[in-house]
């Protein structure tokens, strides 16, 4: 799926619609006719390197930046028209977190709670989060990873239909960061909308529909992870050893390649090895590419 | 799902937010110590140690109420704001609130709640501190009511400078660098410490430029026999201008709040 071409109209239906963004710092354009759909109810990773455009695009649709250029629909909002209704329809987690604070976790979520119409219980946030363990500890006497499912739980306390997620796993443990997905899966049941920006690869595998690679301030390709950058037709890489030595074939046809190897050994074709290109080796060479 | 419930009223956002700020301030230990208590320590220990005679059988403890109660409201009103404000500008708070439903007035509301509670409890320490140590006398008859308003209206100029002041500070630490130091020095040469005769004329003057000296000044109106009037520079206690200059300084602290007031960190914009 390629972005969508230049000059056809915002998708009203779109969680988010974004058309020939622009946004310049002095006489750099930061992010340079940007566009880009995200349904409702999709789980959407922004991909790219530092300074690609990410956060900006993202603060854009916040409401935290001015645009230089293009349209931009936030649920259907211009977001730099966006008042109190508008955002009390979104959740905001920020890379930076929510700051230090004397009052305990219960009561940020409370106080949270109360800017909005129609907010979730917090003691059921607590527990979608695991923190209801915590909910008496003040904010500064959790762990960063205790701190960044605060976060999250002030970002979803207002029932939000759309919540960003800005580097939420930066800092975790592997054990935490597998805690954490399944909290955003938990979301997505929800029919939460998400707009998830990372650097780890294997969080936008692992939980986004639909992956975007910003580069230069452009959007290089939107796709689901399994398919970016020509991923599912790429030539596989099939190895094994024979003969003492290791042997490896590129090969458009893998599973016929395996069927021939089988034939060949009379057991288990001895260490054998099917590897496709990861989400990594793309992105790599898309950045590679435009930067 | 869409929000068809209305969404909370100011009042009530405003009342959770007093609450926040309340919560914020007496939780934390740095800030009652060095905006509640210094002062407190302050009136103990100059009260103890400077022990002379102005005239009219006021003794130093109750020269100093007046100052020390000016110096409270200046910490509880300007320096905790911009000190406050700046860390939170800082490590994101501000930002987060900017980005939730939450009215933007009822953030100041919040504050503004928070400087009241804070100065009011100031006044009350210090106040029972004087008359139990010191056996200083209380204000009587109409003297309640221009303690009344020279407190609001000084704390209002304050809290309205510290916003402002607050956007000028990177974070909490130099704002706390910044602002202490010149709060210092403002109330050495307004009279908080001494009495404003014994400051030089031309400090005096400079003085007389900013809201400290007009709040010392009111405050010893309150607490000083109207004898000593006649060691004012204007051999009386200018209430009017008191009035005049506080309030030309809450108008000119209302412009810079508006005009500088940021709710992220510059750079991010």
């Amino acid at each position: 799926m390629r972005p969508t071409a230049l000059g056809a109209p915002l998708d009203p239906d779109a969680a988010i619609s974004i058309r020939g963004l622009v946004k310049r710092y002095g006489d750099r354009a930061v992010v340079d006719g940007l566009d880009l759909d995200i349904r409702r109810g999709e789980i959407f990773a922004l991909l790219g390197p530092n300074g690609a455009g990410k956060t900006t695009t993202v603060e854009i649709c916040e409401g935290y930046r001015d645009r230089d250029g293009g349209e931009v629909r936030v649920l259907g909002v211009d977001p730099a028209r966006g008042g109190r209704r508008w955002k009390a329809d979104l959740g905001i987690v920020l890379q930076s977190g929510a700051g230090d604070s004397q009052l305990s976790v219960r009561e940020l979520l409370t106080a949270q709670a109360s800017y909005f119409a129609d907010p979730r219980d917090a003691d059921e946030v607590l527990e979608l989060v695991g923190l209801t363990d915590k909910a008496g500890a003040r904010g500064r006497t959790l762990s960063g990873g205790q701190r960044r499912r605060l976060d999250v739980a002030l970002g979803i306390v207002g029932r939000p239909t759309l919540l960003f997620l800005d580097e939420p796993t930066t800092g975790f443990d592997p054990e935490a960061r597998r805690q954490f997905w399944a909290l955003i899966r938990s979301l997505r049941e929800l029919g939460t909308t998400m707009l998830l920006t990372t650097h780890y690869l294997d969080e936008a595998e692992e939980l986004a529909d639909r992956v975007g690679v910003i580069a230069r301030g452009q959007l290089a390709e939107v796709a689901v992870p399994t398919a970016l950058g020509g991923r599912g037709t790429a030539p596989a890489v099939v190895s094994w050893t024979e003969g003492g030595a290791r042997r490896t074939v590129e090969t458009a046809r893998p599973t016929a390649f395996v069927a021939e190897l089988a034939a060949r050994f009379p057991g288990e074709v001895p260490d054998l090895a099917v590897r496709r290109p990861t989400l990594e080796d793309v992105y790599l060479t898309m950045i590679g590419d435009r930067s | 799902m869409t929000t068809s419930t209305a969404l909370p009223s100011l009042a009530r956002v405003s009342r959770t937010r007093a609450g926040v700020e309340l919560k914020e301030f007496f939780r934390q230990r740095e800030s009652v110590v060095f905006t509640l208590l210094f002062p407190v320590i302050l009136l103990l220990g100059l009260g103890a140690v400077l022990d002379y005679d102005l005239g009219s059988g006021v003794d130093f403890p109750q020269y100093f109420m007046a100052g020390v109660i000016a110096a409270g409201i200046v910490g509880a009103s300007l320096q905790n704001l911009a000190i406050h404000i700046a860390g939170e500008r800082s490590d994101g708070t501000l930002k987060a609130l900017a980005g939730s439903p939450m009215p933007k007035t009822a953030y100041f509301v919040g504050k503004v709640a928070q400087v009241v509670a804070v100065t009011l409890a100031t006044i009350g320490i210090l106040l029972l501190v004087g008359v139990l140590v010191f056996g200083i006398d209380l204000p009587s008859g109409a003297d309640w009511l221009t303690f009344a308003w020279v407190t609001l209206l000084g704390a209002a100029a304050c809290t309205l400078l510290g916003i402002a002041v607050s956007s000028l500070a990177r974070n909490s630490r130099s704002a706390s660098a910044t602002v202490t130091p010149i709060a210092l020095v403002l109330e050495f040469i307004s009279g908080v410490f001494m009495p404003f005769d014994q400051v030089p004329g031309w400090l005096q003057d400079v003085a007389a430029v900013f809201p400290v000296k007009w709040l010392a000044q009111g405050l010893r109106a309150v607490f000083l026999p109207d004898s000593l009037a006649a060691r004012e520079p204007a051999g009386s206690w200018e209430l009017g201008t008191v009035a005049i200059v506080l309030g030309t300084w809450c108008v000119v602290g209302l412009f810079l709040c508006v005009a500088t007031f940021r709710w992220q960190d510059r750079g991010s914009r």
